[in-house]
């Protein structure tokens, strides 16, 4: 779609697959990627910190006989790049056959390129004056908005824009240009000789989609303030509300729980379950590759798959696995477009754009049906067991008493099994905000064990 | 991969003689800056993946670059670059010099060359030599000893990962100092499986060190306690829920010491006043028996540096003695603007990155118990050896680490093994409420890597025995 623009991207990772079959591979593809990149963070209204960043790397895979290798560089001279080729054959030469490895089949390939409007010409342009001007603004907004906003970690307004290349032995080649931008603001708040932070941010893949950086700085002091006098909780079973920021990281931990590479791996919890009830009645996925302007949108996937919006969980039923091309041979299944490329790297299967679809309940109906339960707006830590399911992580948050949001409570965990946690969801949000990749709305799990005093 | 001194092997890869140095350095401070320097970095890294008993997968990965700093007061600019070209790194110098105030007189930069301050890691052949085929027959060795543990062991997945930095750093002070850094790496995970009960055991390590020292048997050390962990594992029953006492085991759970209090003392946070540390050098944290340190040079570690990234040695700092505060961790910026020595701890994932202050080994002095006496003294508690992550929010000070092999204590006696259970604490409180420290301090096996604003760097732990009294346990059993 926009090979006019990255006409040179194309043609050096077409080149590359070339030397790679030249030097004796019978498959291989190459990703070449590029980005440009500014941030700028202020703090206490003072510059900080200037970053001016430009990369380029060009990641080669061959297939000789039934073995692999992947190979990367920076290095874009005409030896590094013939190295390149060299090296990776001479590496796949000494790795065993793998009957699974290979490109996808070629009736899998993206034909048509969507525009999927990725791009926005400003991010690359813009200036490192307004940038400042919008970390100044979000900064400010945050350190008004109360006396007790006495420090700041300062605010960032960081834009990139990158373009990638990917090119096969198959004959795909493909490119486009995607661009992000986004201001994060983090404000500490003290009282009674105790300090508090939380932070906001934006992020869009256009300046126009950001929302107001005063906005930004009022919500990151809203939520930083009404941590401050946090007390520890008792230790006890009790319903927990997940806010949309943190009812995300439960979606991640399905997304990688239905994960090609995990499922053939034997290394999830979900294993086996196609097609069954994994999650309430409450609960759907879409995944959406396709949405205009998306954050993960993209025309095709890391080994040139046409892309779809596809139901992932249904009802609570698990509609699909995320499979790459690798994956879905070893589950006997077909590719359903989530290769996930890194340049140095072998693809594995993620998620694109994964939202768990808005529910009836607006966010106080649900606080308002408990009596006394957690609301959960931070966790820390990695505990969770994706063999097993095993959940235990840190949390932050405010207690529900009564049905409403009481006081702020800290230094405690919240336990349980992915496996209960995902049938126990009992009430989903209306409160679905479309900013990150994958998104939830506000969610309500019937019980789980809080460890406190 | 013929080991030349860095300043010969940049300057016949990119042409760097000192008077580009110079000059670059000349145009980074033409305006009103403190400080500039110029930092060039050549990686290569390489994997071998083994699964299913045999490697399916090898990668090499090149990457080469320049990062441009221009400090002034507490601004920093910085552009990088992967074109390391004199055009290049004018337009680098001219970017990050932005943050600075006009200036009319013209500095000198002179270019001199001072020897590092240690050898911490001098290898006969970089690791980076290794041929594939020495890496693959290690994994099949490492494959076969796991599966020999038990027939449950049902997969073993081992990777080696072997990484080949050089660096060159030249400052606006003169100074120019180079740096080799091999680092080797072997993680291990087996899955046992029972019935349909399927468990997970990870055991790892490495160092800046040659690939036979891997080879010399710990790798099938290594080997059989991934295998002995899964295999606890699927022996674990649930773990219990709420305030305890804790044991921690000798070695890899030092991650207490990184999360609790580590990140908590970097420079830039106390210079902010926003750590829950701040203003508290000369105070009681910890108990008596506690003595915490820093050190990035005990040789061969993977927390080890010769010099750090901005060319300063790397130290031994005294962070917490007897229980009292001593001091941060600090790079060269946060450390002038404070008014103390930088320690050596101004660290940086790549080229692509402002440095910033980091740990490096980081870890707790033995006492004077002996381990089994540690947990004779407790009636019912929580015995933990083996952790995953961690994490830290150092301005409340909250920090949680979870435990993927832990036993409870009943009746001062180990005894049944549970779940993974994330732990909680608040920084600038749990050293208070250690009892007993061993005197068996380990540092860990070489697995530690440190994340922060985005930047992962390669650190080590280490902690004798401790007993806490009273740390929040987040199992399901309340």
């Amino acid at each position: 779609m926009t090979a006019r623009v990255n006409g040179s991207l194309a043609d050096l990772a077409q080149d590359l697959v070339g030397r790679a079959v030249r030097a004796g591979a019978r498959a291989a593809d190459a990703v070449v990627a590029e980005s440009d990149g500014l941030a700028i963070g202020v703090r206490l209204d003072e510059v900080e910190k200037l970053k001016r960043s430009r990369q380029r790397r060009a990641g080669l895979r061959v297939f000789v006989g039934a073995s692999t290798a992947i190979v990367s560089t920076a290095d874009f001279s005409a030896d590094g790049l013939a190295e390149l080729a060299r090296e990776a054959c001479a590496l796949a030469a000494r790795t065993a056959p793998d009957p699974h490895a290979g490109l996808p089949d070629a009736g899998d390939l993206a034909t048509a390129l969507p525009d999927l409007d990725l791009d926005d010409p400003a991010v690359a342009t813009l200036g490192p004056e307004q940038a400042l001007a919008w970390a100044r603004e979000g900064e400010a907004a945050a350190l008004a908005a109360a006396p007790e906003i006495t420090n700041s970690e300062g605010a960032e307004f960081s834009a990139d824009s990158g373009r990638v290349a990917y090119a096969s032995s198959l004959g795909f080649v493909g490119a486009y240009a995607g661009s992000h931008a986004g201001l994060t603001v983090v404000p500490v708040a003290s009282r009674d000789g105790a300090m508090q932070r939380d932070s906001w941010y934006t992020t869009h893949r256009k300046l126009a989609g950001l929302a107001s950086p005063a906005d930004v700085g009022r919500e990151a002091a809203h939520r930083t303030l009404r941590r401050l006098g946090a007390r520890r909780p008792p230790t006890c079973e009790c319903p927990v509300v997940f806010d949309p920021e943190t009812a995300a990281s439960l979606l991640r931990q399905l997304a990688g729980a239905i994960s090609g590479s995990a499922l053939f791996r034997r290394m999830s919890f979900l294993v086996d379950r196609l097609g069954e009830q994994i999650a309430s009645p409450a609960v759907t996925v879409i995944d959406d590759p396709l949405r205009p302007a998306g954050p993960a949108s993209r025309p095709f996937d890391g080994e040139g798959v046409a892309q779809r919006r596809r139901i992932v969980v249904e009802d609570g039923v698990l509609r699909t696995y995320l499979l790459d091309s690798y994956s879905a041979r070893r589950l006997g299944l077909r590719t359903t477009g989530h290769a996930a490329r890194s340049v140095g790297d072998a693809p594995g299967a993620g998620p694109t754009n994964f939202v768990l679809q808005p529910g009836p309940h607006t966010p106080e109906a649900i606080i308002g049906s408990i009596r006394s339960g957690l609301y959960v707006t931070e966790l820390i830590g990695f505990g969770v067991n994706a063999v097993t399911g095993d959940y235990s992580r840190g949390a932050a948050g405010l207690w529900i008493e009564n049905g409403e949001l009481a006081y702020p409570v800290e230094e405690l965990t919240i336990a349980g099994n992915l496996r209960d946690m995902l049938r126990d969801i009992e009430m989903v949000g209306n409160d679905l905000t479309l900013r990150n990749a994958v998104a939830a709305p506000t969610l309500k799990l019937a019980r789980m064990t809080v460890a406190g005093t | 991969m013929e080991v030349v001194a860095p300043d010969r092997f940049f300057r016949e890869r990119f042409g760097l003689s000192d008077a580009v140095l110079e000059q670059v350095l000349g145009t980074a401070l033409a305006r009103r800056a403190d400080h500039a320097d110029l930092y060039f970095e050549f990686r290569v890294a390489q994997t071998a993946s083994l699964e299913e008993g045999v490697v399916k997968k090898a990668t090499r990965n090149v990457s080469q670059g320049v990062g441009v700093r221009v400090v002034a007061g507490a601004r920093a600019g910085y552009a990088h670059s992967d074109e390391v070209t004199l055009d290049r790194l004018e337009l680098a110098a001219r970017t990050a010099r932005a943050i600075a105030d006009e200036r009319t007189d013209t500095v000198a930069v002179p270019a001199r060359r001072p020897t590092a301050a240690h050898d911490l890691y001098p290898v006969a052949r970089p690791p980076i030599d290794t041929p594939l085929d020495d890496e693959i027959a290690l994994l099949a060795a490492i494959d076969a000893a796991a599966r020999s543990v038990d027939p449950a062991i049902t997969n073993v997945l081992a990777s080696v990962g072997i990484e080949h930095k050089v660096v060159l750093i030249a400052t606006s002070a003169g100074t120019v100092v180079g740096d080799v850094r091999p680092l080797v790496h072997l993680g291990i995970t087996c899955i046992a499986e029972r019935g349909n009960d399927r468990q997970q055991g990870y055991y790892g390590g490495g160092g800046r060190f040659e690939f036979s020292t891997l080879a010399d048997g710990r790798a099938l050390r290594f080997a059989r306690e991934a295998a002995r962990q899964a295999l606890v594992n699927l022996r674990a029953t649930d773990a219990p829920a709420g305030t305890m006492t804790v044991v921690l085991g000798p070695g890899w759970p030092g991650i207490l010491l990184h999360e609790a209090i580590g990140h908590g003392l970097e420079g830039d946070f106390n210079r902010k006043r926003v750590s829950a540390f701040t203003d508290r050098v000369g105070t009681r944290v910890a108990s008596e028996l506690c003595t915490v340190v820093d050190d990035g040079t005990i040789a061969s570690r993977r927390g080890s540096l010769n010099v750090d990234d901005e060319g300063t040695p790397t130290q031994r700092t005294m962070l917490i003695e007897r229980g009292v505060l001593r001091g941060y961790l600090q790079d060269r910026m946060n450390a002038a603007l404070m008014g103390v020595p930088a320690t050596g701890n101004g660290r940086r994932e790549s080229f692509a990155h402002l440095p910033m202050p980091r740990m490096t080994n980081t870890f707790m002095l033995a006492g004077e118990d002996a381990p089994e006496d540690v947990i004779r003294s407790v009636d019912r508690g929580l015995y933990a050896v083996s952790f995953g992550g961690g994490q830290v929010d150092i301005t409340s000070g909250k920090f949680v680490f979870s435990a993927n092999e832990a036993y409870l204590i009943e009746g001062g006696k180990i005894g049944r093994p549970v779940r993974g259970a994330t732990l909680i604490g608040n920084g600038p409180d749990v050293l208070t409420r250690i009892t007993r420290v061993g005197a068996d301090l380990q540092l860990d096996e070489g697995i530690g890597t440190c994340g922060k604003d985005g930047q992962s760097v390669p650190v080590g732990v280490g902690l004798p025995t401790i007993r806490i009294d009273g740390l929040t346990v987040g199992g399901t059993q309340a």
